[in-house]
């Protein structure tokens, strides 16, 4: 047992920071350390740089364009990433349909796909989530018909995320509506700019539209876009989820808001004196910090655990690391919310006082904390995260 | 980047998982209680002849150069199986004294004592009001000629009653709150003026109330410099405390296993409890507690090796706070998923939580490490 990085994993985390410092864009940065959205293209911007570097899917198999980097380099890079904070990879694209295709896709696809995905050439978006199927995603509605060459798909899915920048969105599609409700779900890729494929913002408590709903209404697309085999679109939904699941911790991001808080808590006056020196908020933040402290080793010894044995077995301590990351993230945002009280308050800071500068990114706390909410809602939600922790861990 | 034991560490947990199987079930571990001082002598041997008692010391004392892992690996079990025996005190306090601070000498004269089972030891810090700060010392050393006159009341001094040597702090100079002036003093429990009132704690172990008056010592009865000797107790005391925090992640590990194991086989309306949601998210949420519990026993094991002092008190008081908020959780969780059985002193859970729960509140507790952690700056 070493809990220590080796000379070779702290020269590595050199490299990586010194990365960033040389090649985020300061403004992406600042946005991010405010907590304000990025443009479509500072996103993309600075994925391409990420790209070009050869780290834009760094955990993917080399063959692919990964880097072949160890578990340990892998967490280090994402830490780092979050920490600092650059913008993460796209999720949908980098870490969701991008390993499905190269685990359970024809060669045709693999060489269609991952490159434009690895340079977001196209925007991947994702279609599982549906009005009736939330949780219990299985008992999806929306259909594929098998038509010649083609598939038509009707149905509407929800909370797609970012869909109004997307260039393409991998649907789980019912193919066979006569099995047992896993049983018939495939794994179906379609271009978002088809025709009778509707994108529609929803409006989220936090003011802003990152999510829509899209619907399709005869959408045909060519039957070769089906991933893997007909019908068993649920196991690769199964993987997927599962490929992402130790990413939820988000150790970098919460440190970084962490070391924000105290950075806001030494400026702001509480009774006179920089909050900071309030006894009882310092100590609600050492409490933050020491839960962060407990998931980091946490997540460390899954990685170290995949390192060694493969990803084959899935570490029990996995469980743990969505359910504590999402609960860590809320409290570094009502933290903030503690640090800046009444100011929290104005909705259109430029109504409010135009004049004051420093409104601008404080008015993004509120928002950010609203926003917030959903980390213990996606994913698998808390509760899911505990039925599976209940049954596949502790076996009840 | 390393969690998993090597081959040597995965000896030594088998094989003190193995002598515990055989000889400390519950049952077994109610005969122990009874017997006089309140823990098995027979126990302590064999854990004597499996080289358990030598694991921290160098070989050139006679000991085996365990680490902290080792002693983890050692806690975890002992907690696991609730046990009674003094290796807290007698091994890791009494023998992290000794390791750090007793002159060859001293060593030759106390180690191989315990090494063998023979002797066991006894930490007499805690005073009436001192409660969890380690420099708040009214007990006095005086010089007379060269050796000392020790003074004081001690409080819950765990095997106290039983232990052949007392480990004493006690001021030299100075006021009760400074920082400064504090000694460390090894006093044989049956010298003039030592005397004793001896009790069983909450949690089925045992401890002495101790006055000292007048007690008499000679020269090299000071555990290095009797003038000052705060950071000595410090490192000790952390060491206690990544080990108590090892032994609660054992308790822990047992408790869950115990509730989960009760709410599969009771069955209410029908069924077995434990197929309701409600019960199987609570005990999802014991099982985070306890793994991240069992994360930062893990760093607290990794920072005893810090050469920064204050890093490692840092890193140790933040263990603490996880594990005390942890153990009551599962503990008391444990209490509640068991039901009316649970209340019972019939039940093995109930002697779990009661162990937890003063693993809580020795050597400082939640709030109190939290602060500590508070006022030391950005842990992250």
């Amino acid at each position: 047992m070493d809990l220590a990085f080796t000379k070779e994993e702290q020269a590595f985390r050199d490299e990586v920071r010194q990365f960033f410092r040389d090649n985020v864009p300061p403004d992406t940065r600042r946005k991010l350390v405010e907590g304000r959205p990025l443009s479509k293209d500072e996103m993309l911007t600075w994925w391409r740089i990420l790209n070009k570097k050869g780290w834009g899917v760094s955990h993917w198999p080399k063959e692919y364009g990964g880097t072949g980097w160890t578990s340990v380099q892998q967490f280090i890079f994402t830490e780092e990433l979050q920490s600092y904070p650059a913008h993460p990879p796209l999720a949908f694209g980098v870490g969701m349909v991008g390993p499905v295709i190269y685990t359970f896709g024809n060669d045709e696809q693999k060489k269609k796909y991952l490159p434009r995905i690895a340079n977001v050439d196209d925007w991947w978006c994702q279609g599982f989530s549906e009005p009736g199927s939330g949780s219990d995603l299985a008992s999806l509605k929306t259909k594929a018909e098998r038509k010649g060459d083609k598939w038509i798909i009707n149905g509407q899915k929800t909370w797609t995320t970012l869909a109004q920048h997307a260039d393409m969105i991998f649907c789980l599609c019912r193919t066979d509506p006569s099995s047992k409700k896993q049983m018939g779900i495939s794994f179906i890729v379609c271009s978002i700019k088809s025709k009778g494929v509707t994108v529609r913002p929803i409006q989220t408590i936090d003011g802003g539209t990152e999510v829509n709903e899209v619907f399709f209404d005869d959408v045909e697309v060519p039957y070769d876009n089906l991933i893997g085999e007909e019908n068993k679109g649920w196991d690769y939904a199964k993987f997927l989820l599962g490929h992402e699941r130790t990413g939820l911790a988000r150790v970098g991001l919460s440190k970084e808001r962490l070391r924000r808080i105290r950075d806001l808590a030494s400026k702001i006056e509480s009774g006179g004196k920089p909050l900071i020196q309030d006894a009882a908020f310092r100590e609600k933040l050492a409490g933050c910090e020491i839960e962060l402290k407990a998931l980091e080793l946490t997540q460390l010894r899954v990685v170290a655990d995949e390192g060694k044995h493969g990803k084959g077995k899935p570490n029990p301590a996995s469980s743990v690391l969505k359910i504590k990351g999402s609960q860590i993230q809320q409290t570094t945002t009502e933290l903030l919310m503690e640090v800046i009280g009444p100011l929290a308050a104005p909705y259109d800071v430029h109504g409010h006082d135009a004049s004051n500068e420093a409104m601008d990114w404080i008015a993004q706390i509120a928002p950010s904390y609203f926003n917030n909410r959903k980390v213990s809602i996606y994913g698998g939600s808390d509760e899911i995260q505990r039925n599976i922790i209940a049954k596949a861990v502790l076996g009840l | 980047m390393d969690f998993d034991l090597n081959e040597e560490q995965r000896l030594l947990k088998e094989s003190i998982d193995g002598l515990l199987t055989d000889s400390y079930d519950f049952e077994q571990r109610k005969k122990y209680m009874a017997e006089k001082g309140g823990w098995s002598k027979t126990v302590w041997l064999k854990l004597a002849e499996q080289g358990l008692l030598g694991l921290p010391f160098s070989e050139a004392d006679g000991g085996f150069g365990g680490g902290g892992v080792e002693t983890m690996i050692v806690m975890e079990a002992l907690g696991k199986a609730l046990v009674l025996e003094p290796y807290l005190a007698t091994v890791v306090i009494g023998g992290g004294f000794l390791r750090h601070a007793g002159t060859d000498a001293q060593k030759a004269a106390h180690v191989p004592g315990i090494i063998n089972g023979s002797k066991t030891l006894a930490f007499a810090q805690l005073e009436k009001n001192s409660r969890y700060d380690l420099f708040d010392v009214t007990t006095t050393a005086k010089k007379k000629g060269d050796g000392w006159v020790i003074d004081g009341e001690k409080f819950v001094v765990l095997n106290g009653e039983n232990a052949d040597t007392l480990i004493v702090t006690a001021r030299t100079k100075g006021d009760r709150r400074d920082k400064a002036g504090t000694g460390v003093f090894l006093v044989p429990a049956n010298v003039k003026g030592v005397a004793k009132k001896s009790y069983p704690t909450q949690d089925g172990l045992h401890a002495a109330d101790i006055t000292l008056t007048g007690v008499e010592v000679g020269p090299h009865a000071v555990l290095g410099n009797p003038e000052d000797s705060l950071a000595l107790i410090e490192r000790v005391v952390d060491e206690a405390r990544i080990a108590l925090c090892a032994e609660a992640v054992g308790l822990m590990d047992e408790s869950l296993k115990t509730t989960v194991d009760y709410i599969k086989t009771r069955k209410q309306f029908g069924v077995a409890i434990g197929s309701f949601q409600s019960l199987q998210h609570r005990a999802s949420d014991m099982f985070v507690a306890a793994e991240q519990a069992r994360s930062m026993s893990m760093f607290a094991t990794m920072a005893n090796d810090f050469e920064d002092a204050r890093e490692r008190a840092n890193a140790v008081a933040a263990a603490k706070v996880q594990i005390g908020k942890s153990l009551k959780f599962v503990g008391q969780q444990s209490i509640q998923l068991h039901g009316g059985i649970g209340m019972t002193m019939e039940a093995k859970i109930g002697h779990y939580f009661k162990r937890l729960t003063m693993i809580e509140n020795t050597f400082g507790d939640t709030d109190y490490h939290q602060c500590r952690v508070a006022d030391a700056g950005a842990l992250i």
